[in-house]
Parts: C-alpha cells; sequence; structure tokens
C-alpha cells in the first residue's frame, strides 16, 4: 500500500545542511503492524511526516495505493490525508475548548459532513475506545490515557487505511500507555496498518514488524513471525 | 465544511478566549458608536439651523422696487425710465399666483409719536395682519392689526415693547390713545421682543394699518412685499411668479427685485454637510484603528493556536480551509463589534435628544451603513493577514510544539 522509494530529505540549519533521510526504501502492506525505532536524530519522525504527507520528500517517490502522492498539490494532498492517513501524537493536540466528543468530530466537520451523519460516528468510536462516558468532558478533565484514545478516536474516525503514531506513549506513565497500545492493536486487528514511532522498545517490540533506523537510514527491519 | 460549523467553530473559539474576544468586540463597537452619534449631532445641528431659518421665514420671498441689475449702456440709458411704484394693488395681486400662501406689504417711514408730554420719532411700519404669521411674531399684549381689506385706514396701532416703556412707563397702554404725526391712534397690542431684523430693532417701531401708515407719509409706494410661499420646494415658482405678476401690472417693465434667504440657507447646508462628512472621517480613524487592533489580536490567536493549525492540517484541511475559518472569526468579530456600536450608538442618540430636547439626532442611513461597512470590511482587510499567515504554517513545525 504504501511504497516509499529513494526518499531523500534535507534541512538547513543555521549554515549546516542535515540529512535527515537519506535515500529511504519502505513498503507497508495493508494491516502491517511496523514499529519504527531509533535515536534520536535518526530520521524516524521524518519518516513518518513524509508517509503522512504533512512534509514533502526533497527526492524519491512515494506511492500510496499505486499513485503517486508527492506530485500532488496541496489541496489533494489534504483530502488524501483526511480519507487515508490517521495521527496520532505524543501530546495528544487535543483542542482544549471542545469535548472529547467535539474533538473525535472535527475531522467530520471539515470533510463537510452533515450534523446527523456526524453524531453516530462518533458515539461508535467513543465507544470503540472505551470513551463513551467521557463524551462531553474537556481535554483537562481527562486523564493522559484517556486523551490520548481520544486522539486515537478521532484519527480514525474516517476510518483510514493507515494509522501513524508518533510516540503514543511518550508522553504517558506505564499502565496508561499499556492501555493506549491495547487501543492502538484493536486497531491492527480490524485491519488498518499501524505505524509506530517510539523511543520505548517495549512499545516498538510488540510490533510484528521493526525497523531500525540511523543518520537517516533503515539499519534493520525484521518481522517477527510470532504472535506476540 | 458546512457555513455553520465554520460559524459554530468560530463562536468556540471566542468563547475559548473571553476577554479578547470583548475587547475587540468594543475597539469596533466605540468607532462604529462614534461614526453614528457624531454624524447623528451634525445632522442635528443641520436640522436644528434649518428650522430656525424656517422658523424666521426660510420660504419668504421679499419684493423690492426697482432693479438692482446694472442695465449696462443701452438706449434704456437715455430714456428717462421712473420705477413705477409698488402697490397695495400689486401686492394683493401676487396672491393670485397658486405658490404663495400669504403676503404682507410693507411700508416705513419716520413719525413723531407722542403720549401726553412724551414724544419721540420712531419708525413707523404698516402693514397688514398677515404681517405676524409671515415673520412669526409674539405679541406681548392686546391683538395684532385687525384683518379685513388692506385700503382701510383704521386708526389703531401696535407698539414695540421699548416704544410701550418709553411712552407709557409703567402704565397700561392697552386702550389708550397715541397720537402719530397729525393723527390719533388707539393701541391695541403690545409686541414681545422681537430683536434686530431687516437692519432697524424691532423693539423700537410701531406698527400701522398699510393704508393708514400710506395717509401718515402721504405716499402710495411701498418699501417691501413680503411673500410666504407654500413651500420652500415652491421657492423659484413663486419668484417667477411674482416677477410675471408685477410686469403683468407694470406695462412689460420688470422693475422690481425678488430675493430670498435661499442663497443663505444653501450655503448653511453646505457648511453642515462639510462638517457631518469631516466629523465622519474623523470618527472612521478609530474604526481602522480597531481594524488593526482586530489584525492584532488575531496574529495572536495565530501564534496562540499554532498546534490546533497544525492539527487541522493533519486532519485534512487545506491552506484555503484554514484561511476561510480565521477570516470567518475576524469577519465575526467586527460584525458583532458593528452591531453593539450600533446599540450603543442608537442608545447615544436617545441619550443626547433627551439631554438636548430641541435638536433631533438622527444619525444618516449612509453614515450608519458606511459605519458597518467599515467595521467589517477593515475586519476583513485585517483579518487577511493573520489569516494568510495560519494558512501557510508549515504542519510539522506547527505540530511540534506544545
Amino acid at each position: 500500500m504504501i511504497e516509499l522509494t529513494r526518499i531523500e530529505r534535507n534541512f538547513k540549519v543555521g549554515d549546516q545542511w542535515v540529512h535527515a533521510l537519506r535515500g529511504v526504501d519502505l513498503n507497508i502492506a495493508r494491516g502491517e503492524y511496523v514499529s519504527i525505532m531509533g535515536p534520536s536524530g535518526s530520521g524516524k519522525s521524518t519518516l513518518l511526516h513524509i508517509v503522512g504527507l504533512l512534509d514533502r520528500p526533497d527526492a524519491g517517490q512515494y506511492r500510496l495505493d499505486g499513485k503517486d502522492v508527492t506530485t500532488l498539490d496541496e489541496v489533494e494532498q489534504a483530502r488524501v490525508r483526511r480519507e487515508k492517513i490517521g495521527f496520532v501524537f505524543q501530546f495528544f493536540h487535543l483542542i482544549p475548548r471542545l469535548t472529547a466528543a467535539e474533538n473525535v468530530e472535527l475531522p467530520l466537520i471539515l470533510a463537510g459532513l452533515e450534523p446527523e451523519e456526524r453524531k453516530p460516528r462518533v458515539d461508535r468510536v467513543l465507544h470503540a475506545v472505551g470513551l463513551e462516558d467521557r463524551a462531553h468532558h474537556r481535554p483537562d478533565q481527562l486523564s493522559g490515557g484517556q486523551r490520548q484514545r481520544v486522539a486515537i478516536a478521532r484519527a480514525t474516525i474516517m476510518e483510514p487505511a493507515v494509522l501513524l503514531a508518533d510516540e503514543p506513549t511518550g508522553n504517558l506513565d506505564r499502565a496508561s500507555g499499556t492501555e493506549v497500545i491495547g487501543v492502538i492493536e484493536s486497531l491492527v486487528e480490524r485491519g488498518i496498518a499501524v505505524v509506530v514511532v517510539t523511543h520505548d522498545p517495549f512499545v516498538g517490540d510488540r510490533a510484528r514488524r521493526q525497523i531500525r533506523m540511523e543518520d537517516g537510514l533503515i539499519v534493520s527491519d525484521t518481522s517477527s513471525t510470532a504472535a506476540r | 465544511m458546512k457555513l455553520r460549523d465554520i460559524v459554530s467553530f468560530s463562536f468556540g473559539a471566542f468563547r475559548g478566549n473571553r476577554v479578547r474576544t470583548a475587547l475587540v468586540l468594543v475597539a469596533t463597537a466605540i468607532g462604529v458608536a462614534a461614526v453614528v452619534i457624531l454624524t447623528a449631532l451634525g445632522e442635528g445641528a443641520r436640522t436644528y439651523v434649518t428650522s430656525e431659518f424656517a422658523s424666521l421665514g426660510s420660504n419668504l420671498l421679499i419684493v423690492l422696487p426697482g432693479r438692482s441689475e446694472t442695465a449696462g449702456a443701452g438706449p434704456a440709458m437715455f430714456v428717462a425710465e421712473t420705477p413705477r411704484d409698488l402697490t397695495i394693488e400689486d401686492a394683493q395681486a401676487l396672491l393670485r399666483s397658486p405658490h404663495v400662501n400669504r403676503i404682507a406689504p410693507l411700508n416705513v417711514g419716520s413719525v413723531p409719536v407722542s403720549f401726553r408730554q412724551r414724544d419721540r420719532d420712531v419708525p413707523v411700519l404698516g402693514t397688514t395682519s398677515e404681517w405676524i404669521e409671515i415673520r412669526h411674531w409674539t405679541m406681548d399684549q392686546g391683538v395684532f392689526l385687525p384683518a379685513g381689506d388692506p385700503t382701510t385706514a383704521n386708526a389703531v396701532a401696535v407698539l414695540g415693547a421699548k416704544v410701550r416703556d418709553e411712552l407709557f412707563g409703567s402704565e397700561p397702554a392697552l386702550g389708550e390713545w397715541i397720537r402719530l404725526g397729525d393723527r390719533r391712534f388707539r393701541v391695541i397690542g403690545i409686541l414681545s421682543g422681537q430683536g434686530q431684523s431687516i437692519g432697524m430693532s424691532m423693539d423700537e417701531v410701531v406698527m400701522v394699518p398699510v393704508a393708514s401708515a400710506q395717509l401718515l407719509f402721504n405716499s402710495a409706494s411701498l418699501f417691501r412685499i413680503f411673500v410666504e410661499t407654500r413651500s420652500r420646494d415652491d421657492m423659484p415658482e413663486a419668484k417667477q411668479d411674482v416677477i410675471n405678476t408685477i410686469r403683468a401690472r407694470h406695462q412689460g417693465e420688470e422693475d422690481v427685485t425678488v430675493i430670498s434667504q435661499d442663497a443663505v440657507l444653501a450655503t448653511f447646508d453646505k457648511i453642515f454637510d462639510a462638517l457631518t462628512y469631516t466629523v465622519a472621517a474623523i470618527a472612521s480613524i478609530s474604526l481602522v484603528v480597531s481594524g488593526i487592533l482586530i489584525m492584532n489580536v488575531m496574529l495572536v490567536v495565530v501564534s496562540q493556536r499554532t498546534a490546533e493549525i497544525g492539527l487541522l492540517k493533519a486532519l485534512g484541511a487545506p491552506r484555503v480551509q484554514i484561511l476561510r475559518l480565521f477570516l470567518a472569526e475576524a469577519l465575526l468579530l467586527s460584525l458583532f463589534g458593528a452591531v453593539v456600536g450600533l446599540s450603543i450608538g442608537a442608545i447615544g442618540c436617545i441619550g443626547l435628544g433627551q439631554a438636548f430636547p430641541a435638536l433631533s439626532f438622527e444619525p444618516p442611513a449612509w453614515a450608519v451603513a458606511a459605519a458597518c461597512f467599515v467595521a467589517i470590511g477593515t475586519g476583513l482587510l485585517f483579518g487577511v493577514l493573520p489569516a494568510r499567515r495560519a494558512a501557510r504554517l508549515d504542519p510539522v513545525q506547527a505540530l511540534s510544539r506544545r
């Protein structure tokens, strides 16, 4: 589904060029559960941003569902993001003035759905992450784990093909983290491809396919056949 | 994204920061209210002055014997031209014009007036009963000259306030007989103070019927004819009718001059128009200032909500949508500011109206429309920059901030 070919991404920091990605090749199939690990600055977040179409590669090709998406214009990229990709962030990025349900509803609003269509879908995804009774709480009334589950509900409401999680447990204690990973793994079971970028080996090791990055290159790519 | 959702999203944002919302609303409201109230003041002053003129007789034409224009060197110079007298009959003929409401002939002379031992020289005005209505004068005591045939020389007189004081002191004057020249007149009324008019103090006159004055001065000629037209709009036609009538009666000779207060009034109109436009322009500066404030606030909002903007992009909002969202916020802010301002302006006008009942405070429609238009326009204009900044944010950087 995701086909990256010789992806390069360079940043200029001060007067020095930093090569965040130096020709990365990566294919991810539908429904795969992938973790990307590596030290800080190894390029794993940049890779995730490029897969999520938040960033454009300087060179290389990115095909999503067989279609070259690097050449799409800004509006089309936004549409692909909205329809095929879900994001989960380390800092949740919930809008503080909106309730959990309103935060979850946001992608549907941006997509221009009618309110009567939105309501049942919001209820369904909140139920899926076990927060139906927290629907009308604001983020500051929720625990960290609950917030991240709201964020996952928001990321999945458009029924994306792939969920991209950038350090989803980085801001959580172990118990909440495990809870969140549980929710993410339930998505894998529903056939959504999941890519988790993490520092935490406890999280990374749970994925069936584990990718290790260093200095802008993939240094190892192993798949464990054993079911966890 | 649906319009309704854009609006409710903006409202959510307003609720999220009530102080900022209130401040921007107040700034815009002050600007709009200032325009409304100041233009209402200008308009009120103009209406006041116009109505004051109307009370002096704004629809008044004054007919003078003789041409005031220079005829130039033509054969007329060598023709012995005696201007014909204006007569009471001329004056009455003017009433045939449908544009003329009332007329009052006037002749003026100076005659000694005496009561017992006291006597003095005063201007004597001869006119008819219509005078008091045309000039909007008021009586202190008694009645004004009697109505009826203006060629009847009744021996009655109306005294100016000062003449009465000088001749009678504290004694009652009504019903007494005074002597004007060699004739006796009975005092039937005392004028209340009238101040200055046509260059003389109207408190120092004696008024008698026009026919009596003709006898006193031994002259059939009138000094002026005052013509009141039906309305201000009738002035030009009435003026033409007056000239035509007199010309027909004077063997085709146009030997009168007709003047009006129109020119003076037009000048006042222009002055007040300029004044109203000026205050409106000054007040709209405050609207522009509030526009800049909106821009400032929106810029702060964009930097405060950087993460939110990044998130919206990650959730699939293209630049246009972000632009629209932030423009809608600026627009709604200025729209509500305008509504609040109009309310404050309306309340202010009512307050002013109660403080100064003599003046009417109605802001002109163009000023109200312009105030709203400028408020919303500046809101949009100054909202564009922050909205563009929001739309252009790099999502990766926006999201990397907490």
